[in-house]
């Protein structure tokens, strides 16, 4: 049992983690001016989530089953109950912070579609209300103790449908009411930090390495087989990204590199303890050759997802997922299923399919929904046109990420100015 | 004297320099800039969308001369920033009122 809170409790940090890492790995992609908002929607899901993850959230997942939906939210309102030294803490106090986590990310996935726009009090507002009508259910449907897609007998090991599927629809359902920004797609919005996009993808994937193996709830062989097909998945992926991008544009991109890994990690997470080696380098490799050519996608039906989050997130978790169907196998020793490719027959292809395409109406509905409630009621839930241009970090943060001119002539606005004028007087006198 | 304004390749600079030492050039003003002239500008790809960068970098290097030496100075300029290649540069003269030394008060060719 310490084994195993151990390992769960290192896991839960390295997913926390996960989202800082995502906040540079969108900061980095959309433009200077907008920046700080990215990394706010980020950490405001952090501050937000967490607090309805422990209020409610866990038990409305992980409580007594009502009708297959959901949980009872008030059985562990509070962590009441579980708030304890004693008994096993990877079913407690371990288990409500791990999965805590996963909450807080699925979450801040959603901010990279309406980057550059969104007002922060309309974000927190739709982050709150989406997290309790669609994360806490769709995490009780997948995992919780009688949820009809587990009980159905649905493979989603980490989180393919329950986080990426879910959070790629939702991006789908609020960009499509929100609105595109102002420009797009006329003007070149290119990203400003590609170290920033590398660094982010680097800490996601070291972070990914707690979500998949930890999700084993033990420090032992089934943690080893998913740690190991995180990896293996996610070279795969980077590759083929890379090689789409070497066929298409000519040229292998830094920027293709790191979406190649997070479409790799993203497709693995549901499949990382069902499948061999091959299994992993087969998912990797059509996650990363789909992603790249999805991203594409909202150029042609005219969305602006601002930072691919259904090209990467809804796609590669779709891959992920539908390809369960056919690249699952019992060899590896963990108690998953036979896909098509090994003897399983249909069965279990069809039901990864009816999963996959239950999540993805459900969420991209509710967030629809949402946006739209935000949108009357919110003055349209995004910054004016001027404000939007001048920059969002600006408007809704009072504050620019960076500073190369000295502050363009700022002054401490609350100080009286005939101190000031004081000071270059006495700079006047020493002068004489 | 006369304000002599070249614009460069990024690379040609250290030699632009040490051509105007050798002809006593006491001081120069340099900046990055951005433009086009007949070089166009390159072609960058993000997850497969295209952007036509249209304008090239390029660095501004002013010196302000005596009317006797603006010929040497363009030579000067023009010998180190050619390649032979498209997007070498221009290089123009404008007319100076006067120059004062700020520290001194020095003017004219004196604050130079």
């Amino acid at each position: 049992m310490e084994g195993n809170t151990a390992w769960l409790l290192t896991s839960a940090a390295l997913v926390l983690l996960m989202t800082p890492g995502l906040a540079f790995f969108y900061g980095g992609m959309v433009r200077s001016k907008s920046v700080l908002n990215m990394l706010m929607m980020c950490f405001g899901a952090i501050g937000l989530v967490g607090v309805l993850w422990v209020v409610y959230g866990y038990s409305m997942s992980y409580g007594t089953d009502v009708a297959g939906l959901f949980g009872n939210p008030f059985e562990y309102l509070g962590a009441s109950g579980l708030m304890t030294a004693e008994g096993d803490p990877t079913a407690g106090t371990v288990d409500i912070a791990f999965q805590a986590m996963f909450a807080v990310i699925t979450v801040a996935l959603i901010a990279g579609a309406v980057a550059d726009r969104m007002r922060f009090g309309a974000w927190l507002l739709f982050g709150g209300l989406w997290a309790t009508l669609v994360y806490f259910p769709v995490a009780h449907w997948v995992w919780g103790d009688g949820g009809w897609i587990g009980e159905m007998g649905a493979l989603d090991f980490a989180g393919g449908t329950a986080v990426h599927i879910n959070a790629g629809a939702a991006a789908l359902g609020l960009v499509l009411v929100l609105g595109k920004r102002v420009g797009w797609p006329r003007e070149p919005m290119k990203p400003h930090n590609l170290p920033f996009v590398m660094l982010g993808a680097g800490l996601l994937w070291f972070g990914w390495f707690g979500f998949n193996a930890g999700s084993a709830y033990a420090a032992d062989g089934v943690a080893g087989v998913a740690f190991l097909n995180t990896f293996t998945a996610t070279c795969a992926a980077m590759l083929a990204w890379l090689f789409v991008e070497r066929l298409r544009d000519g040229k292998g991109t830094s920027l293709g590199a790191a979406s190649g890994v997070v479409a790799g990690l993203v497709a693995i997470t549901p499949a990382c303890a069902y499948v061999d080696t091959w299994g992993a380098l087969a998912i990797g490799a059509v996650a990363g050759i789909l992603c790249a050519l999805a991203v594409g996608l909202k150029y042609r039906l005219g969305y602006d997802d601002s930072l691919d989050v259904v090209g990467v997130h809804l796609v590669g978790g779709l891959v992920g997922t539908v390809l369960l169907g056919f690249v699952a196998t019992t060899n590896v020793g963990t108690d998953g299923a036979d896909g098509l490719f090994y003897g399983g027959g249909a069965g279990q292809l069809w039901t990864q399919v009816i999963s996959a395409v239950a999540v993805l109406i459900y969420s991209a509905v509710v967030a629809a929904i949402l946006g739209l409630i935000i949108k009357v009621t919110m003055k349209g839930g995004r910054v004016s046109a001027e404000e939007e241009v001048a920059g969002i970090d600006e408007a809704e943060h009072a504050e620019t990420a960076y500073d190369f001119a000295g502050g363009r002539g700022g002054r401490p606005a609350s100080v009286d100015t005939s101190v000031v004028s004081g000071n270059s007087r006495k700079l006047e006198e020493t002068k004489s | 004297m006369k304000l002599i304004t070249a614009i460069v390749k990024p690379f040609t600079l250290d030699d632009i320099r040490s051509a105007l030492e050798q002809l006593g050039v006491l001081g120069m003003t340099v900046s990055e800039v951005q433009g086009y002239g007949r070089q166009k500008g390159h072609t960058e790809v993000y997850r497969g969308a295209e952007y036509a960068v249209d304008f090239v970098a390029k660095l501004r290097v002013e010196v302000v001369t005596d009317d006797a030496n603006v010929e040497k100075v363009i030579d000067a300029i023009t010998g180190a920033a050619h390649t032979g290649k498209i997007g070498d540069g221009k290089v123009w003269v404008t007319p100076v009122e006067t120059v004062v030394r700020v520290r001194t008060g020095e003017r004219g060719a004196d604050a130079l």
